[in-house]
C-alpha cells in the first residue's frame, strides 16, 4: 500500500513537472525572429514542441491553457552571486569571497550554492529562470562559477553548465588585500601566476614521471584556461584596468568575457577589437568607487558599436541584496538601447555569452520550455510577471 | 576690447537674469497638468509669478495676464516638485560615536550646498528635500528641511528664515539593529528604549522647570542645547523623524511617542504591512522605501512592495522617500510606480511623493501641488509620471529653471558618465537604510 501510494505520488510529480501546456501571447518575443502576434506555444516534455502563429489556433487537447498579454523567453541573469549570497546579509550566507588569497581559481561554484535559498524564488517569481552565478569580484581570482535554473533542490538538479573562473581587476581587489595594494601590483601578480601555469603545463607533459608536478588544484585550473578549457570571467570597471585586462589576455591567449565595465564607453573601440563580449553591470549600479563613473548609457553605445553584450544583476553588499535583471533591462531602454536589444540583453545574448544558447533564451521548438507571461510591457513598472515555467512547469502563476 | 568687456556684461546679465525668479509671469500652456490636490488637467495652464502659483486650472478658466512669457508645454505632463522625506544628499555628517543621542547636533552646520548630489535630485525632479543624518544613532541629530535652489550657502537652501530660532528641520531617530553597538550603545532593543525615554523624562523635567519660573530669568534653568531641541520636540514643533523596521519595532517608536506625546513619521518600514491597523489606530504617518529586493539585513528580510497599498488601505498616510544613496534621486518616481504595481491607487501614489511627504515636514503649506500661493516648484515630464519611458525635461524651483535634459551640462546628471558625479555619492558615508 505504502509502495503504491509512493508510486501514485511519483507519477503525479512527473505528471506535472511534464505538464502539457498551451500559452497563448497577444506578444510573444520569441526572441527568434520578429515578435509574433496572438502565438500559441505549445510546451510538452518539458520542452518547447511548437511555435503556432495566428488567431485561429485550435488548440489540440489535454493541454492547459495560459494566456498572458506578453510572453517572452524565461529571463537569463548573465551574472549574480545569488545562491552563495543569502537574504539576510549575515557571515553564515555570504559564501561569495574568500579573502584569505587573492589567488583562489580553484574554489568551486558547485560546493557552495544553495539551492534553498531564499532570493533564487524571488528571482524566479520575476521571470529569472536560469542565471550564471558563483564567486563574486573582489579577489585576483575568486573561484569559479555556474549557469543554473532557478529551480532544483541539490546543485546537481539546477546545474546546466560549468562556468567559467572569475577575475578581477580594480580598488576592490586592494580594499580585500593586503597585496596587491596597487592596480600595477595586481597585473603583476597575474602575469606571475600564469607564468607558473605555463611551467606547470610544460612539466606536466613530460614523459619522465619523476619530472611531472605534483598536482595543484590552483594550477590544473590556470591550466585549463590557457588551454581555454574553461573561460575567464574578468570584472574590470575602470578603462585602465579594462585595458589591463585585455592586454593580459593578449599575452596569454585565454577566452575571456568582459564583466562590469563601468567606463566600458572610454575604451569602445578597444574592447570591439579585442572581440570579447561584455556582461554589463546593473544599469542601477551605484556610482561609487570603482564603478563612480557609471552610467545609464553604456549599453547603448555597447549597441551601437556592435559589442555582443548582455545585463547582469551583479553583486550588493547592502541593499538590494539582489537586483533584478528586469528591472535593470527597463532602464538601459529607458536610456537609448532599443526594446528589442534590452530584451536581448537579458535572453539570448546572456545566453549565448555565457553558453547555454542551444537550450534556453528564445522560444524555438526543441529548447527549454522557460518562459514569462506578462501582463503588459515587460518594462513597464506598473506591469506584473503573472506566471513562470521552468522546464515546462509552472513555477508561479500570481502577478508578482 | 570695449566691445568685448560690453558682450561679457551682457551674457552676465543675462545669465544672471535666468537664474533668478521672474518679474513677468511665465506661463505653461497645453500639458496635462497632475496638481495633485484635485484631478488631472487636460490642456492645462499653469501661471507663476515671483517664484510663486499665480493660478492652475483647464485653458478656458485661467486668465493669461498680458505682459506673460508663454512656454509652450504642449503633450508634456507637469505635476508638482517631488518631495523626498529621506534623503543623505549633501555630504552631511550627524552625531559621532561618543553617545547614542545627538539632540543637539544639526546636520546643516555640515551639508556642502555645492555637492553634486543637489544636481542629481534635481535631475530626478526633487525641489524639497529632508537631508538626514545616519541610522546608527538612537537620535543621530536634527535634520534639514532643505528647497533645492542656486546656493552659495546652506542659508539658501533652508525652508526656515532663522536657524537659532526657527524649525529648520526635524530630529532623526532610530531603533532596531543599526543603532545597537558596543558602550555607549544600546546593547539591546530594551535597553535603546530605556535611554529613549530617560532623555524624554530629562526633557519634561527641563521643560516644568522653565515652566516653574514663569518667565523670571533668574530662576530658568541653565541653557541646555540638547534640551532645548528636546523641548521642540515635546512640544510638537519638531517632528521625529524614525527609522524603524521590523513589526515590533516600529510598535515601540509609537508606544514612546505615545507616553511623551511628540509627533513622529515612521520611516523605511520595512514590516509595516504586519502592523498597518496598529499604525493607523495611533495617528502615524509612514515614509515607506521601495527595495527592488528583500534583505540585506534581518530587519528587512520581509520588506515587500505591498507595504504602501496596505498602508493606503489602512487609511495611514504614506510617502516614499529615496534615502539617497540607498536608492537613486534620479529613480525617486520609479518607488511611486511600484507602489502602484503594488495595490496603491494611482492618486494616493502620486500623493506619495509629493504633498504626503510635504505633510510629513509641516510644508504643505508651502509644497506638495500645484496651488494658487504655493511655492512655483514643478516639473516637466515628457509623460506618465509612472512610465519608465517618461524622463523628467525641466525641474523649477521657486519660479527658476533648475535643470533642463535638453541642456548637456545639465543632462550629464541625469545619466552619469565620466567625472559626472565627482565627490562620489552619498552612499560610502551614510549608515543606510
Amino acid at each position: 500500500m505504502k509502495r503504491l501510494s509512493v508510486v501514485l505520488l511519483l507519477s503525479i510529480m512527473i505528471n506535472v513537472s511534464h505538464a502539457q501546456l498551451a500559452i497563448r501571447g497577444e506578444t510573444v518575443y520569441t526572441m527568434a525572429g520578429k515578435p509574433l502576434r496572438n502565438a500559441v506555444i505549445l510546451v510538452k516534455g518539458g520542452k518547447i514542441e511548437q511555435v503556432l502563429e495566428g488567431a485561429m489556433v485550435k488548440l489540440p487537447e489535454g493541454y492547459k491553457v495560459m494566456e498572458a498579454k506578453v510572453v517572452t523567453p524565461g529571463l537569463v541573469d548573465a551574472h549574480t552571486v545569488v545562491g552563495l549570497t543569502g537574504i539576510f546579509n549575515q557571515k553564515h550566507d555570504q559564501m561569495q569571497l574568500e579573502t584569505s588569497e587573492p589567488v583562489q581559481p580553484e574554489l568551486r561554484a558547485i560546493d557552495a550554492y544553495n539551492p534553498q535559498e531564499q532570493l533564487i524564488e524571488f528571482v524566479r517569481n520575476l521571470g529569472v529562470t536560469t542565471m550564471h552565478t558563483g564567486h563574486a569580484p573582489g579577489a585576483l581570482a575568486s573561484g569559479t562559477t555556474i549557469v543554473v535554473k532557478t529551480v532544483g533542490n541539490t546543485i546537481e538538479n539546477a546545474l546546466m553548465d560549468s562556468g567559467m573562473v572569475a577575475f578581477t581587476f580594480g580598488e576592490s581587489v586592494s580594499s580585500n588585500f593586503k597585496s596587491p595594494g596597487t592596480s600595477a601590483k595586481q597585473v603583476a601578480m597575474m602575469r606571475n601566476e600564469f607564468l607558473k601555469a605555463q611551467d606547470y603545463l610544460k612539466r606536466s607533459s613530460s614523459r619522465d614521471p619523476e619530472k611531472r608536478p605534483a598536482p595543484d588544484l590552483r594550477m590544473e585550473m590556470l591550466s585549463r584556461v590557457l588551454l581555454k578549457k574553461t573561460k575567464v570571467l574578468f570584472t574590470a570597471h575602470k578603462a585602465t584596468d579594462i585595458m589591463a585586462a585585455l592586454r593580459l589576455q593578449k599575452e596569454f591567449g585565454f577566452a575571456m568575457v568582459l564583466d562590469g565595465a563601468a567606463e566600458a564607453y572610454l575604451v569602445v573601440d578597444e574592447i570591439k577589437k579585442s572581440g570579447v563580449s561584455v556582461i554589463l553591470h546593473p544599469t542601477m549600479m551605484r556610482a561609487w568607487g570603482d564603478t563612480r563613473n557609471v552610467s545609464f548609457e553604456t549599453a547603448a553605445k555597447l549597441k551601437e558599436a556592435g559589442i555582443t553584450f548582455a545585463l547582469q544583476s551583479g553583486f550588493e553588499g547592502y541593499v538590494p541584496k539582489t537586483r533584478i535583471v528586469l528591472y535593470e533591462a527597463a532602464i538601459a531602454a529607458a536610456n537609448g538601447l532599443s526594446f528589442v536589444d534590452a530584451l536581448a540583453s537579458i535572453t539570448i545574448n546572456a545566453a549565448k555569452i555565457i553558453g547555454v544558447d542551444n537550450r534556453v533564451g528564445s522560444i524555438e521548438k526543441g529548447k527549454d520550455a522557460d518562459l514569462v507571461l506578462f501582463d503588459g510591457d515587460p518594462f513597464e513598472y506598473t506591469t506584473h510577471v503573472c506566471g513562470v515555467v521552468v522546464n515546462g512547469t509552472v513555477v508561479s502563476e500570481t502577478c508578482k | 576690447m570695449n566691445f568685448l568687456f560690453r558682450l561679457i556684461a551682457l551674457v552676465c546679465i543675462v545669465m544672471t537674469a535666468s537664474a533668478q525668479a521672474q518679474e513677468k509671469p511665465h506661463v505653461f500652456r497645453g500639458a496635462t497638468i497632475y496638481p495633485i490636490e484635485g484631478d488631472p488637467i487636460e490642456n492645462g495652464v499653469l501661471v507663476v509669478r515671483n517664484g510663486i502659483i499665480v493660478s492652475v486650472g483647464p485653458a478656458q478658466s485661467v486668465t493669461v495676464p498680458s505682459d506673460a512669457v508663454v512656454v509652450d508645454v504642449s503633450g508634456k505632463v507637469i505635476m508638482p516638485g517631488l518631495v523626498d522625506t529621506h534623503s543623505h544628499i549633501g555630504r552631511g555628517s550627524g552625531g559621532d560615536r561618543s553617545a547614542a543621542l545627538h539632540p543637539d547636533v544639526r546636520i546643516l552646520d555640515a551639508i556642502d550646498v555645492r555637492d553634486d548630489s543637489f544636481k542629481k535630485a534635481l535631475a530626478g525632479g526633487i525641489t524639497t528635500v529632508n537631508v538626514m543624518p545616519g541610522s546608527g544613532h538612537l537620535m543621530s541629530g536634527q535634520t534639514a528641511y532643505l528647497k533645492i535652489r542656486n546656493a552659495n550657502v546652506i542659508e539658501d537652501m533652508l525652508f526656515c528664515k532663522d536657524p537659532l530660532n526657527d524649525i529648520c528641520g526635524g530630529m532623526k531617530m532610530a531603533n532596531g539593529t543599526n543603532s545597537i553597538g558596543e558602550k555607549p550603545f544600546p546593547g539591546t532593543r530594551a535597553k535603546s528604549a530605556a535611554m529613549v525615554r530617560q532623555l524624554f523624562l530629562k526633557a519634561q523635567d527641563y521643560r516644568s522647570k522653565i515652566q516653574a519660573a514663569k518667565g523670571d530669568t533668574t530662576k530658568l534653568p541653565k541653557r541646555d542645547l540638547e534640551m532645548e531641541a528636546m523641548l521642540q520636540v515635546l512640544d510638537g514643533k519638531r517632528i521625529v523623524q524614525h527609522h524603524t523596521h521590523s513589526a515590533y519595532d516600529i510598535i515601540t517608536v509609537l508606544r514612546i511617542a505615545k507616553e511623551f506625546g511628540h509627533r513622529v513619521v515612521l520611516h523605511h518600514v520595512s514590516e509595516a504591512w504586519k502592523v498597518a491597523k496598529e499604525i493607523a489606530e495611533a495617528g502615524a504617518m509612514c515614509s515607506v522605501i521601495m527595495i527592488d529586493s528583500p534583505g540585506g539585513k534581518l530587519e528587512a528580510a520581509e520588506l515587500s512592495y505591498k507595504t504602501g497599498a496596505m498602508l493606503e488601505k489602512a487609511g495611514v498616510v504614506v510617502a516614499f522617500h529615496t534615502d539617497d544613496g540607498i536608492t537613486d534621486s534620479r529613480h525617486f518616481l520609479r518607488s511611486a510606480a511600484f507602489g502602484v504595481r503594488a495595490g496603491m491607487s494611482r492618486k494616493k501614489a502620486l500623493e506619495s511623493v509629493t504633498i504626503a511627504g510635504a505633510m510629513m515636514m509641516d510644508l504643505d503649506k508651502r509644497v506638495g501641488s500645484l496651488k494658487t500661493g504655493k511655492d512655483a516648484d514643478f516639473i516637466v515630464l515628457s509623460g506618465d509620471p509612472l512610465s519608465v519611458y517618461t524622463h523628467i525635461e525641466q525641474t523649477w524651483v521657486e519660479g527658476v529653471k533648475m535643470y533642463d535634459r535638453s541642456n548637456p551640462d545639465d543632462r550629464k546628471f541625469s545619466v552619469g558618465g565620466y567625472n559626472v558625479f565627482r565627490s562620489g555619492n552619498a552612499y560610502d558615508t551614510c549608515e543606510g537604510e
